[in-house]
């Protein structure tokens, strides 16, 4: 039989639960639900200093960054000195003048529209795995995607990130079925994807991701029909939610109502919180807004540790252009977003506390197409910011000239990565989560 | 009228349920047990419905849902799609795409890619025609269970679009689950290791004999018959070995006899040169397998448990023990095993009534359908779905999805809110327009008390009790006095845009999320 738990038994919900961790701040659980807070360490407090304190990593947080339809990785991170690249691209190659050479780096560098990544990786706050990839390369979008989120190169199963909260709250991830036993930590909020729905990358078996599209739009309809509505509703959840608190239930109605209670506490939250004007300048873009909803979301002191957004579309199949032109625009956006996003973090002290991971499903073949763009490819490089990362390039760039089928041989599994990130930074075991055990690609500093 | 059993709040876990699957009594099938078998057996209804269904009694309630082939319904929709918007290039194009490969004849690679993408939107188009094709069908099937239960075959069978990339094959196989949903197991494995959509999703067109893929045949003993525990390593490998060279071409199951594995296998106890219609008869006679199939019925149907009989109360063990053991008595007939379960005392024991988080399909067919909703805009219904984690043909993994709880968080539950205040009201969360679009929702109607022949005004309190049980089931004192306070506006509850109001503020209750 399958060990799956039951979600009815799963810890997250029961009020017994609750009620007893919420013990100690009584006065404060019996108003701010789960969802805004998570304990009483994860209070909004702007951490001071790089890292967060020891032995408490309730407050580390992971952002992933999605580059949707296969980033062109040859004119991101650029090996403009290689005549290789030169000659099979000859329309869209970008020349010397055109890079931001990256320090002791002869013949690499940033496409020169990154500046905002250029800043970050000058002041120690960026590490680049170059060459990243897997086994077999899927050249579908669909396919490649599911492969990523789900750290399994049948691109089935749960997402990873899903199974890494899996595993925090109810003992097991992918490979090792647990038991209740195992659980020892109270659940991690749920994850929360900025877009209309949550990629499978944050689905698990015990808890759904939130997503947010808009604020405004995270909001009961109700509220908007009508005063007396708006007030009676209100108040009448709150009274369901007391009598349930008061009776300690633990069926389903006593979970919905909570989550009902949940909803209306944390809409009201991050709607002030995303109201509240940003402490820097962000860019126009909507990945810059997305990003800047996730650091108002912080600053308020939500206890999520997961947020997951996404920009596209980079499947520059024509005239994708050099300097200039359709690549070059949509990496100015994520760089220039990417770099405010820091900005606003170290504003409010919390930069140490966010890792910022930023993949592509592939990158693309290493000669451009008849029409000045470029068609699926594999590996790519893979960008983590935060200053809990150890600066530069990591890995090797794959061989331009030994190549399979007109393609990158990837020289990292996406996978070593995300062991490091699962074990180093979230502080889960990384075996549980990805299957197996994976070399870890060491881009973390030791906390 | 209803009900107890439709307010959960005030039960405690109940650690004794009724044990036996023997039918329940004519005279304990009331309104309260009938409404309950249309929502679980269906997806709920009219008041008038329930009546007719608590009138007839048990058997015949359950007879007319189970044997719905006697009920005269939609045709068949044989060839509403297209079968070849997605076809194999044929041998001249491949010859003409290699020719120009070896050549760099990039325009007429580019033409082909042009062409294999314009393919691929229309077949996305066509997907979403499909999805929509289904809801609507649900919506109007005079035989709900029918619907049901191959909206469990999907989630059992759970096959994804986004990695079949096939609208066509998609539909196909759904068809195929709605003509066995009622059948024999057996029959519907045997479908399924022969569904293209399924060989593609699980890669078993890559399982040959010299490199066996074994995806197919691990999910196949897995999570379609026997369940995890009940089989070897070595099971998975020689189960893949059986089914090399089951693949598809064009349209059409294809046994590729060369690449099939001729030799010796030995799989579930049984010994052989076997193939895959053989391992799905050793599969059938594991006892595993019965077990498995009837827990996950139970599940879809009844009461959201965990897989396992050493964590169930007694009642619901020996229920579930008993079911199995009728599956298979009865050759694995599925029409015997649900009459019985639909029929049972347990079935109906206060525990399994009013207590389980309805499915994103559960939640609005069943509103459209028991409130007379105007579905205004099938798209945004779709979409609805898709926010509450229900994406018809797309489900998240190979699992399927997990229902109870994991349906519900703070998002989902705006949605799910909100979707219905769409549906009473035309209001969207962008788009507040309450009152501006309800030229095809009767809501007075649904007040029993408004529609008698004598005269009598039945009191403000009255409509509201009547809305209440229609939603949430009975309804406490401080709940209807709030109602009202929060919908009747400056008059009486008698007008519409007061009865609109208190079904969005009664919908909107936890309590609507159940069933």
């Amino acid at each position: 039989m399958s060990n799956h738990l039951n979600p009815s038994d799963v810890k997250a919900y029961t009020r017994r639960e609750f009620v007893k961790s919420s013990a100690l701040f009584a006065s404060a659980a019996l108003t701010v639900p789960a969802f805004v807070q998570s304990s009483a360490f994860a209070l909004p407090r702007p951490m001071m200093g790089l890292s967060s304190i020891a032995g408490v990593d309730e407050d580390k947080i992971l952002v992933v960054v999605q580059l949707s339809g296969g980033n062109d990785g040859l004119n991101t991170l650029v090996p403009f000195g290689d005549d290789a690249y030169q000659r099979v691209r000859p329309r869209i190659a970008l020349q010397a003048n055109e890079i931001l050479a990256l320090e002791r780096n002869g013949g690499l560098g940033l496409h020169g529209a990154m500046g905002g990544f250029k800043e970050l990786y000058d002041e120690g706050m960026c590490a680049i795995v170059q060459g990243v990839g897997y086994p077999n390369p899927n050249r579908s979008h669909f396919a490649s995607m599911d492969i990523w989120h789900t750290a399994d190169t049948t691109g089935t199963g749960d997402g990873w990130l899903g199974k890494y909260v899996d595993s925090q709250c109810c003992g097991y991830g992918s490979g090792t079925p647990g038991s209740k036993n195992t659980a020892n930590q109270d659940p991690p909020p749920p994850p929360i994807a900025i877009g209309k729905t949550a990629p499978l990358a944050l689905h698990g078996r015990t808890m759904m991701p939130v997503a947010i599209e808009k604020a405004d739009m995270y909001q009961w309809t109700g509220d908007k029909l009508g005063d007396d509505l708006k007030d009676e509703y209100h108040k009448l959840i709150k009274a369901n939610d007391e009598a349930a608190q008061h009776e300690g239930a633990e069926d389903n109605h006593s979970f919905l109502v909570r989550t009902a209670m949940d909803a209306q506490v944390s809409s009201k939250k991050i709607r002030q919180a995303v109201d509240e004007q940003s402490l820097v300048q962000y860019p126009n873009s909507s990945l810059a807004s997305q990003l800047s909803m996730i650091a108002s979301m912080i600053r308020a002191g939500l206890p999520t540790r997961v947020f997951y957004v996404s920009h596209g579309s980079f499947d520059t199949h024509a005239n994708q252009g050099g300097l200039q032109g359709t690549h070059a625009r949509l990496l100015q956006q994520v760089s220039d977003a990417v770099g405010a996003f820091y900005k606003d973090l170290k504003a409010q002290g919390n930069e140490g506390r966010v890792l910022t991971s930023c993949f592509s499903e592939f990158g693309r073949r290493v000669g451009q197409n008849g029409s000045g763009g470029t068609d699926h490819g594999t590996a790519a490089p893979m960008f983590l910011f935060g200053p809990m990362v150890k600066p530069g390039l990591h890995a090797r760039y794959p061989s331009l000239t030994n190549l399979d089928n007109g393609d990158l041989k990837y020289t990292v599994d996406f996978r070593q990565v995300y062991a490091e990130i699962l074990d180093g930074w979230l502080s889960a075991k990384s075996s549980d989560v990805l299957g197996r055990g994976y070399k870890h690609l060491r881009v973390l500093k030791k906390s | 009228m209803p009900a107890q059993g439709t307010q959960p709040k005030k039960r405690k876990a109940v650690t004794r349920t009724t044990d036996s699957i023997a039918a329940i009594k004519k005279e304990k099938f009331g309104y309260t047990e009938a409404r309950h078998l249309l929502l679980r057996a269906g997806f709920g209804g009219t008041d008038e419905q329930i009546r007719t269904l608590a009138k007839w009694g048990p058997e015949k309630a359950v007879d007319h849902l189970v044997d719905y082939d006697q009920i005269p319904g939609q045709a068949a929709t044989a060839d509403a799609f297209k079968s070849d918007i997605i076809r194999p290039l044929s041998r001249e194009e491949r010859q003409r795409v290699n020719r120009a490969r070896q050549t760099g004849d990039e325009d007429t690679l580019a033409q082909y890619r042009t062409e294999r993408q314009r393919r691929q939107r229309e077949d996305r188009r066509q997907m979403r025609e499909i999805q929509r094709d289904w809801l609507t069908r649900m919506v109007q099937t005079p035989k709900p269970l029918e619907e049901k239960m191959t909206l469990f075959w999907h989630g059992h069978f759970a096959t994804s679009f986004r990695i079949v990339e096939d609208s066509y094959h998609m539909y196909a196989q759904n068809r195929m689950l709605r003509g066995n949903a009622m059948g024999n197991f057996g029959s519907l494995l045997r479908g399924i290791i022969r569904d293209p959509a399924m060989l593609r999703y699980l890669n078993n067109n890559q399982n040959r004999k010299d490199s066996p893929n074994e995806n197919l045949g691990r999910e196949l003993l897995e999570l379609f018959s026997l369940g995890e525990g009940n089989y070897t390593e070595r099971d998975i490998k020689e189960a893949a070995r059986t089914l090399t060279g089951f693949t598809y071409e064009d349209d059409s199951f294809r046994f590729n006899k060369t690449q099939h594995d001729q030799g010796m296998k030995y799989v579930l106890g049984v010994q052989g040169n076997i193939d895959g219609n053989s391992l799905v008869s050793a599969i059938l006679n594991q006892e595993a397998c019965a077990l498995f199939i009837c827990f996950k019925l139970y599940k879809f149907f009844v009461r959201d448990i965990p897989m396992d009989l050493s964590a169930l109360d007694m009642g619901t063990r020996k229920a579930i023990l008993q079911l199995a053991q009728l599956f298979r008595a009865n050759n694995y007939e599925i029409k015997p095993v649900m009459r019985k379960l639909l029929l049972s005392r347990h079935f109906y024991d206060p525990i399994n009534m009013g207590t389980k988080i309805k499915s994103p399909s559960e939640l609005l067919i069943g509103s459209v359908r028991s409130l007379k909703v105007p579905v205004r805009d099938i798209g945004i219904m779709y979409d609805a779905m898709e926010l509450m984690g229900q994406s018809l043909f797309m489900p998240p993994s190979v699992k399927g999805w997990d229902g109870g709880r994991s349906w519900i968080n703070t998002s989902t539950m705006f949605v799910r809110q909100n979707t219905l205040i769409y549906l009473l009201t035309g209001a969207l969360p962008t788009r507040p327009l309450f009152m501006k679009d309800q030229q095809n929702f009767d809501a007075m109607a649904l007040v029993p008390s408004l529609n008698t022949p004598d005269d009598s005004d039945p009191s403000d309190e009255q409509i509201v009790r009547e809305l209440a049980s229609l939603t949430i089931g009975d309804a406490d004192d401080e709940t209807i006095g709030s109602v009202i306070r929060g919908s009747i506006g400056e008059g009486t509850m008698q007008d519409q845009d007061a009865v609109v109001r208190a079904l969005v503020m009664l919908t909107s209750m936890p309590g609507y999320q159940l069933c």
